[in-house]
């Protein structure tokens, strides 16, 4: 019985074949559209860190007064050295992180070859396990030694290859601005995206991008003095001069993450955080009850808007425009069915239940849906590869057609017919055979 | 136009289809208007001219590895200026903290008439200039002069800086002395009095994001000495690729202790507007197809509607009906349906931008974009309808006598 309503829909199909073509189109572009701006919009909201998310939390304290808030309502991303430094020695949490993005320039040992800047972060030794970073060869700085500030440095994979063609460089020596440093650890490939670590910088936040090259123990970073190569926010009305009274401020730029582990361990931590604001504000040194706030990963990607609008608004036109395609195909096969009320009333009459017709034209419907959904395969294709032209050429590397985008486009383009079938198909089992047969 | 009540009865019968039809163009014009909106938003961000003559310019970046005092560095900046300055191929340089259009957000000078102003009369972004700036960059001055060497100031990282003298862009000097001659005028700028010694015809500021100021550049007689900044190399015609790798091998080989990246100014500049430029391609796609599926949706209905009634065409052609008449029934009919589709499609549009204000920050879209959009749609549907409707005009009245 499929084998023949198959040969019926063809055929049906054959017979006005702009019509066809234009169905046909219409699925496909439509389906194509949506899929590509979904792939970038997943691209953009991926989870960075598949299943370590829920148990990553930011803290932020409102340490500049309700009167320094720019857009007024939240205490800022990042936090003051004074409340890194604190929040560090609490060790309230299970695992508690500082970081902040560092830019210095590596001069080679070979006096032939230019030196050349290298981005990293300083972090502290809780960084590597809580944000899940393995090593190739070595390891970590160990805690005391960070404590005593050593000139310790963990490299990247790919430093490692570009400066020791990916020997094991532990032990060796690497020069970076003034300051030689001795390599601990090569950490393997490490780069979630988007790079939300150092947190102070929205650009960093929305732009996919390179792995860090390597990472410094924070504590050498902050003897040695070196800059944050992100945001410091300041009090407009600061007016420190130099390193100490950088340390010394009430200026944000640190970010600081920590692990809990349960919904316990965040009620904890958040009662915490509350009455450390409250110390602060008891000591004078807030003239402001307490504001702080505790969101993960995924909360905090979503209140700093690292998803660029531009992403969501398109996939938003995008949706609109499968809506578009969909409405007119409806129209469409409803006229193409509707045509055949004749041939529908002397099917009935010989016998053809409201099920033989409903499912002859449901095959019908889904004859044009796979041929839509073969052209969405091939726009999906040819639009991905061609994202580079139109969403920053950094998204577009991490955008890629794989079985999984595939799969879900055939599938999108079945759903949309079967939504657009719905109706004409009903209608077109409604036709009563004794009317068509009369005026026919 | 008598034929509204009968095509009313017509659409009455069809109103499934009908309802498709309008809902489908109300769709189209609600995302047609927001996605051109959007799109001429970013294009209008794109063509904001640096207001400099951006080819054969080549930006390069040092950054010291050492730490140098302010005259140290301003030493150091000035011998690098000189030899980068008599490499072949080579017309003029000079060094700043940032380059036109294409740069980071920079902080912002606040200008005013009177001292202790309470708002400013209006802001600007500055550059740091030496005599060397406007032969640079190409600057046209159009009153007063250029600084004096003499003016030339070498001034420290967060120090802090009062020029004595500035030179601003004719926009921003109109915009605080309108109809008056702004040369020789003393502005306040952070609340320090300075005198407008030039005027030039247009640069935009660093920053690329600074919309309402675009044009506001205020040049100050100084050289910013800092741990990092760009020298700005103008190149003779076509000799930039020569220059950039030229001027690069000889800072290096003048002091290794420092990193240094060099550029093209108009990939920068590419590189900086790349987003809105990729926005505006995706926005003009989906108008694209968004215009071909819906005048294939109008052809195809309005074809099988013109083919379901070819009979009761043929029988009104036999009592009467010019072929004209048949034309203007087809292309009323199709008015009616696009109208009732505007109808909602200004709701859904105006919807949609207060979705995307909300949300994301979009501006209010002009009025004036709804006007626009009917009469295209308009436009559109009668266009789409009209081989169906011609189809329908030549179906001959012998069709009446037929029984299929």
């Amino acid at each position: 019985m499929f084998a023949y309503y198959l040969d019926l829909a063809l055929h049906s199909l054959k017979l006005n074949k702009s019509l066809t073509a234009l169905m046909v189109l219409l699925v496909g572009v439509g389906v194509a559209g949506s899929m590509v701006t979904f792939e970038a919009l997943r691209v953009a909201t991926g989870d960075p860190m598949p299943g370590r998310s829920a148990h990553l939390f930011v803290p932020q304290i409102d340490n500049q007064g309700p009167s320094n808030r720019e857009d007024g309502d939240e205490p800022p991303w990042t936090l003051s050295y004074l409340d890194t430094r604190a929040l560090l020695k609490a060790r309230e949490a299970q695992r508690q992180a500082a970081v902040y993005a560092i830019r210095l320039p590596l001069v080679p040992a070979d006096a032939t070859r230019a030196p050349f800047t290298v981005k990293g972060e300083a972090v502290t030794p809780d960084f590597f396990p809580m944000f899940g970073v393995s090593f190739v060869y070595g390891g970590s700085w160990d805690q005391a030694d960070a404590n005593q500030g050593t000139h310790a440095l963990v490299i990247s994979r790919q430093l490692n290859d570009r400066l020791f063609s990916g020997r094991n460089s532990v032990g060796r020596e690497i020069r970076l601005g003034k300051q030689v440093y001795r390599v601990v650890g090569v950490s393997r490939y490490w780069n979630p995206q988007p790079r939300f670590y150092s947190g102070s910088n929205i650009n960093d936040l929305r732009n996919q991008g390179a792995e860090p090259d390597f990472f410094l123990p924070f504590s050498t970073a902050i003897a040695a003095k070196i800059e944050s190569a992100g945001n410091v926010s300041c009090k407009p009305d600061y007016k420190g001069d130099g390193w100490g009274a950088l340390l010394r401020s009430e200026c944000d730029w640190i970010a600081v993450w920590v692990q809990l582990p349960n919904a316990i361990g965040v009620r904890g931590y958040h009662a915490f955080l509350h009455n450390y604001a409250a110390a602060q504000q008891r000591m004078g040194r807030f003239q402001w009850a307490p504001d702080v706030r505790l969101r993960n990963l995924t909360q905090w990607l979503d209140y700093v808007h690292a998803v660029p609008s531009e992403t969501r608004v398109s996939f938003l036109f995008a949706v609109a425009l499968l809506l578009v395609c969909l409405f007119n195909t409806t129209g469409l096969l409803l006229a193409k069915f509707m045509r055949r009320s004749g041939e529908i009333g002397v099917r009935r009459a010989l016998g053809a239940s409201h099920g033989a017709i409903y499912t002859q034209f449901l095959i019908e419907a889904m004859v044009i849906g796979m041929a839509g959904s073969l052209l969405g395969v091939l726009l999906t294709v040819l639009g991905v590869s061609g994202m580079g032209l139109v969403f920053q050429p950094k998204i577009a590397r991490f955008v890629h057609v794989d079985t999984r985008l595939l799969g879900l486009t055939v599938l999108v383009s079945l759903v949309t017919i079967l939504v657009a079938a719905i109706y004409p198909v009903w209608r077109a089992a409604q036709v009563q055979p004794a009317w068509q047969l009369k005026s026919g | 136009m008598l034929q509204i009540k009968p095509i009313l009865a017509a659409l009455k019968h069809h109103r499934v289809a009908t309802f498709l039809i309008a809902t489908q163009i109300a769709l189209s014009m609600a995302v047609l208007c927001n996605a051109v909106f959007v799109m001429q938003l970013r294009l209008a961000h794109m063509a904001r001219r640096p207001g400099i003559d951006a080819a054969n310019l080549a930006v390069i970046h040092y950054r010291w590895i050492e730490k140098h005092t302010t005259q140290e560095g301003g030493a150091l900046i000035a011998t690098d200026l000189s030899m980068l300055r008599r490499l072949p191929g080579v017309t003029d340089a000079y060094a700043d903290y940032t380059v036109p259009a294409a740069g980071q957000e920079v902080e912002l000078l606040l200008l005013g008439l009177r001292h202790d102003q309470h708002a400013p009369t209006s802001l600007a972004e500055d550059y740091h200039a030496d005599t060397h700036t406007m032969s640079t960059l190409g600057l046209k001055l159009v009153a007063g002069r250029n600084f004096r060497a003499d003016e030339i100031e070498d001034i420290g990282d967060m120090q802090p800086y009062h020029p004595p003298s500035i030179i601003m862009t004719r926009a921003l000097a109109r915009k605080l002395f309108p109809g008056e001659s702004p040369v020789g005028k003393t502005v306040q700028v952070n609340n320090h009095p300075s005198t407008i010694i030039g005027i030039i015809r247009h640069l935009q500021v660093p920053s690329m994001n600074a919309n309402r100021i675009a044009d506001f550049s205020v040049l100050v007689p100084s050289r910013l000495v800092s741990r990092q900044g760009n020298y700005l190399v103008r190149a003779r015609p076509g000799q930039v690729a020569d220059v950039m790798a030229l001027a690069r091998k000889a800072l290096l080989a003048k002091d290794r202790m420092r990193v240094v990246s060099v550029k093209r100014y108009s990939d920068m500049l590419a590189k900086a507007y790349g987003r809105d430029r990729g926005v505006a391609i995706l926005m003009m796609a989906i108008c694209f197809v968004l215009v071909a599926a819906t005048v294939g949706g109008i052809v195809g209905l309005a074809n099988f509607w013109v083919g379901q009634r070819r009979r009761q065409i043929g029988i009104r052609r036999a009592v009467g009906a010019t072929r004209g008449d048949i034309l203007r029934y087809f292309q009323l009919e199709n008015f009616l349906i696009v109208s009732l589709g505007i109808m909602l499609g200004i709701l859904f549009s105006l919807a949609l931008n207060a979705a995307l204000m909300h949300h994301y920050e979009l501006p209010r879209m002009p009025i004036w974009y709804l006007p626009l959009g009917t009469c295209f749609l308009w436009i559109l549907g009668q266009i789409a309808v009209l081989p169906s409707a011609l189809r329908a005009a030549s179906v001959p009245p012998v069709v009446a006598t037929r029984t299929v």
